[in-house]
């Protein structure tokens, strides 16, 4: 029985570990299609999240005498910084220049996966050869922030206070993002944007001002979760291909958690889990590989189902993936 | 008092009818904005551009064998992008070619490996060909069937699709279909399975070529493509015009899929000569902007396909003569696509300016001098 609790509660923890990333890629893109907007490119806005990130953290650690604390704020600030100019190109494009969502949204993942490379391998060729963060830095990245004797307790510990910095603040910003989508007046302005542009106009709302903050707020949250991969999962190294991927998984994420920020939490861990399930538990009769494709098989079920049942309250909000343009009919 | 008007900074109509030299200069125009882009983040390495530029064209074009590599990267690309068509004509949001394409080669490669000693020559090949159309064709109906009866969303369930069937791949070269033990490798095909080669590329080319005339014929000239273009214009009207909206869609679907699945046959059997998980890599989303950024022409997806294989193999050479990425590559093709697609809001729309706006009214009522104080507060 024991043994079984500890295999369960290691499979928890790696399910987080695995999971934050996934969780900060779908909030930032449940933002972004909140507002209508249909954001294509997280696969590139976490790739340079990534890449930036970690190159922000390395030079900042360069400059001499870095403080850990300072380290992961600017990790997080480089890497939103470097999403939200992402998707910054995004809601010019489409929202300005009416371009498809669809493929500037596609244009941008190529875009976003060819400088998160080209960051990471020139950072790789300028330093000579390894791009590390040393050891004392790690810990502030990949540590819990928490007292030890809170992570030692039996159980809960590991699963409750032995996370990463970043699982805290992702529930943080889930939280948050309920609040403000579900329970404030701007939040509410915001639905309606990607409800119906037209009738949000004819309220008196500015939806391009709503729509270029939605956008650019979304593409910088989602960057901080190619960030966060890089610096807990990869080990503070460049590593594309472990996160090449992780961007279509949040896309999918979000049409499983049915667009609502705290669905994500437990959704981010479910993916995680399923991502990682094939180290962990080896059934006879299921390929190892086949476990991968589970998530994805989840959400078309998902997808599937919530068009069959047509709950109003479970749809993608109505104008999701359509520019707007007053003139139009 | 009066109330004062507030003119907005600027206006926006549609448009159209603009002269064709017109269009033709602001796209172009927008190609040399690209590549000026491009040339600021090459110079950013510490490489010229113009040599860097020159080295892309002739490490892409300069000799025959290069040329043949970069005609084997258009060669997907365009077949890929004219699947595609007609589901974006259609406004059907088919963002699932790489699966289709992967369905496609999964299927060819069944019979590649265990039927090339049953089947003689040419009819192996033909069968591999068709088989792998079906089987594109069925996976991309799919999403389209779930589209037409429930209307799920098809950009997120062809998405999903990618995924599923290149987790297929994986597990069948780490599985039942790999060769040597442990390899994690599918084996290399017989040579009966393998596409004959013209001009020293493998015949792929003509099938791509074919299917461009095919494809150009069937949407401009057919019952098919009038309806294609009547549903992507206005479900509605099509409805009210008696076509079987749901139908259209699965058969469209089901005919882009089987190109796709054409496409993973080519691949597997022309390009590759066995299967891996990396079968489609990244052909399926790069043909979905070719296919927009030439208006779903099927001849301009040949201009296109063709500039994007060279930016690629060019990269290449790049890489290995001036040290430079070869995701240089993705960033200027990502650079392109953005200034193309942006490019068309000059064209579909027509800008005024307040500041002229208001000069040319100012000129006009210059003799009813009465309005002029309010016109120069609005200059003002």
């Amino acid at each position: 029985m024991s043994e079984f609790v500890t295999l369960a509660v290691a499979l928890v923890v790696a399910a987080i570990t695995y999971g934050t990333p996934l969780l900060f890629g779908t909030l930032g893109e449940i933002l972004t299609e909140k507002s209508g907007c249909l954001n294509l490119g997280v696969e590139g806005i976490m790739f340079t999240g990534g890449a930036v990130g970690l190159a922000g953290v390395y030079y900042y650690e360069k400059m001499g005498s870095p403080n850990g604390f300072v380290a992961v704020i600017v990790g997080l600030l480089c890497a939103f910084l470097a999403g939200a100019l992402c998707s910054l190109i995004f809601s010019f494009l489409t929202i300005t220049l009416r371009a498809n969502q669809n493929v500037t949204g596609l244009a941008l993942s190529i875009f976003g996966t060819g400088v998160g490379q080209f960051v990471g391998e020139r950072m790789r060729v300028t330093e000579g050869g390894y791009i590390a963060i040393s050891n004392e830095m790690k810990i502030f990245f990949q540590n819990s922030p928490f007292p030890r004797f809170l992570q030692d307790l039996p159980v809960i510990g590991p699963i409750l206070f032995k996370n990463s910095i970043f699982f805290y603040l992702g529930l943080l910003l889930a939280v948050v993002l309920f609040l403000f989508i579900n329970r404030s007046r701007r939040g509410l302005y915001l639905r309606s944007v990607g409800e119906s542009p037209a009738t949000a106009d004819a309220a008196g709302l500015n939806v391009t001002l709503y729509q270029y903050l939605a956008t650019i707020i979304g593409g910088g949250i989602s960057a901080i979760g190619g960030m966060v991969y890089i610096m807990t999962i990869a080990g503070c190294v460049w590593n594309h291909e472990g996160l090449a991927g992780v961007g279509w998984l949040a896309v999918a994420l979000v049409i499983f958690c049915m667009w609502r920020p705290l669905n994500a939490i437990w959704g981010s861990i479910l993916f995680g889990a399923l991502m990682i399930l094939y180290l962990r538990l080896v059934l006879p009769f299921i390929p190892t590989q086949l476990y991968k494709i589970l998530p994805y098989v989840v959400t078309v079920i998902v997808l599937i189902f919530s068009s069959l049942r047509n709950k109003k309250e479970n749809q993608p909000p109505a104008s999701l993936g359509l520019s707007y343009f007053r003139e139009d009919r | 008092m009066n109330h004062k008007k507030r003119e907005p900074w600027i206006r926006l109509s549609k448009r159209d009818g603009m002269t064709s030299w017109k269009v033709w200069s602001i796209r172009i125009g927008s190609i040399f904005l690209a590549l000026v882009l491009g040339g600021l983040v090459i110079a950013m390495t510490g490489v010229n551009p113009f040599k860097a530029y020159g080295t892309i064209i002739s490490g892409s074009l300069g000799k025959a064998s290069a040329i043949r590599q970069t005609v084997k990267i258009a060669i997907p690309l365009l077949g890929c992008a004219l699947a595609i068509a007609p589901c974006f004509k259609m406004h059907f949001w088919n963002i699932g070619a790489e699966g289709q394409i992967t369905a496609g080669a999964i299927a060819a490669s069944y019979f590649a490996l265990f039927w090339a000693d049953r089947l003689p020559g040419p009819s192996l090949i033909l069968v591999m060909g068709l088989v792998g159309a079906v089987a594109g064709g069925l996976w991309g109906l799919i999403p389209a069937f779930f589209k037409a009866r429930w209307n799920t969303n098809e950009t997120l369930f062809t998405l999903m699709m990618n995924y599923i069937v290149i987790g297929i791949v994986r597990w069948l070269q780490g599985g039942p279909w790999e060769g040597r033990a442990g390899s994690q490798i599918i084996p290399q095909f017989a040579p009966n399975a393998c596409l004959p080669r013209v001009f020293g590329i493998h015949c792929g080319w003509i099938i791509v070529l074919v299917l461009v005339l095919l494809m150009h014929i069937y949407m401009t000239y057919t019952k098919h493509g009038y309806e294609i273009a009547v549903i992507g214009d206005s479900i509605n009207t099509a409805r009210y015009a008696g076509m079987n909206v749901g139908h259209v869609m699965m058969r469209t679907m089901f005919l882009s899929g089987a190109i796709s699945g054409l496409v993973g046959f080519i691949l597997v059997s022309g390009a590759n000569g066995t299967l891996n998980d990396g079968v489609a890599g990244g052909v399926g989303f790069t043909a979905i902007t070719v296919a927009w950024l030439s208006q779903l022409n099927a001849f301009g997806m040949v201009l296109i396909s063709g500039m994007l294989a060279i930016l690629e193999k060019g990269a290449e050479t790049l890489q290995t003569r001036l040290a430079v990425p070869t995701s240089i590559s993705d960033i200027i093709t990502g650079i392109l696509l953005f200034c193309m697609l942006g490019c068309e809001f000059f064209i579909n729309f027509r800008m005024t300016f307040r500041a002229r706006k208001a000069k040319k009214a100012a000129a006009e009522t210059a003799a009813d001098s009465d309005e002029s104080p309010a016109k120069e507060a609005v200059e003002s």
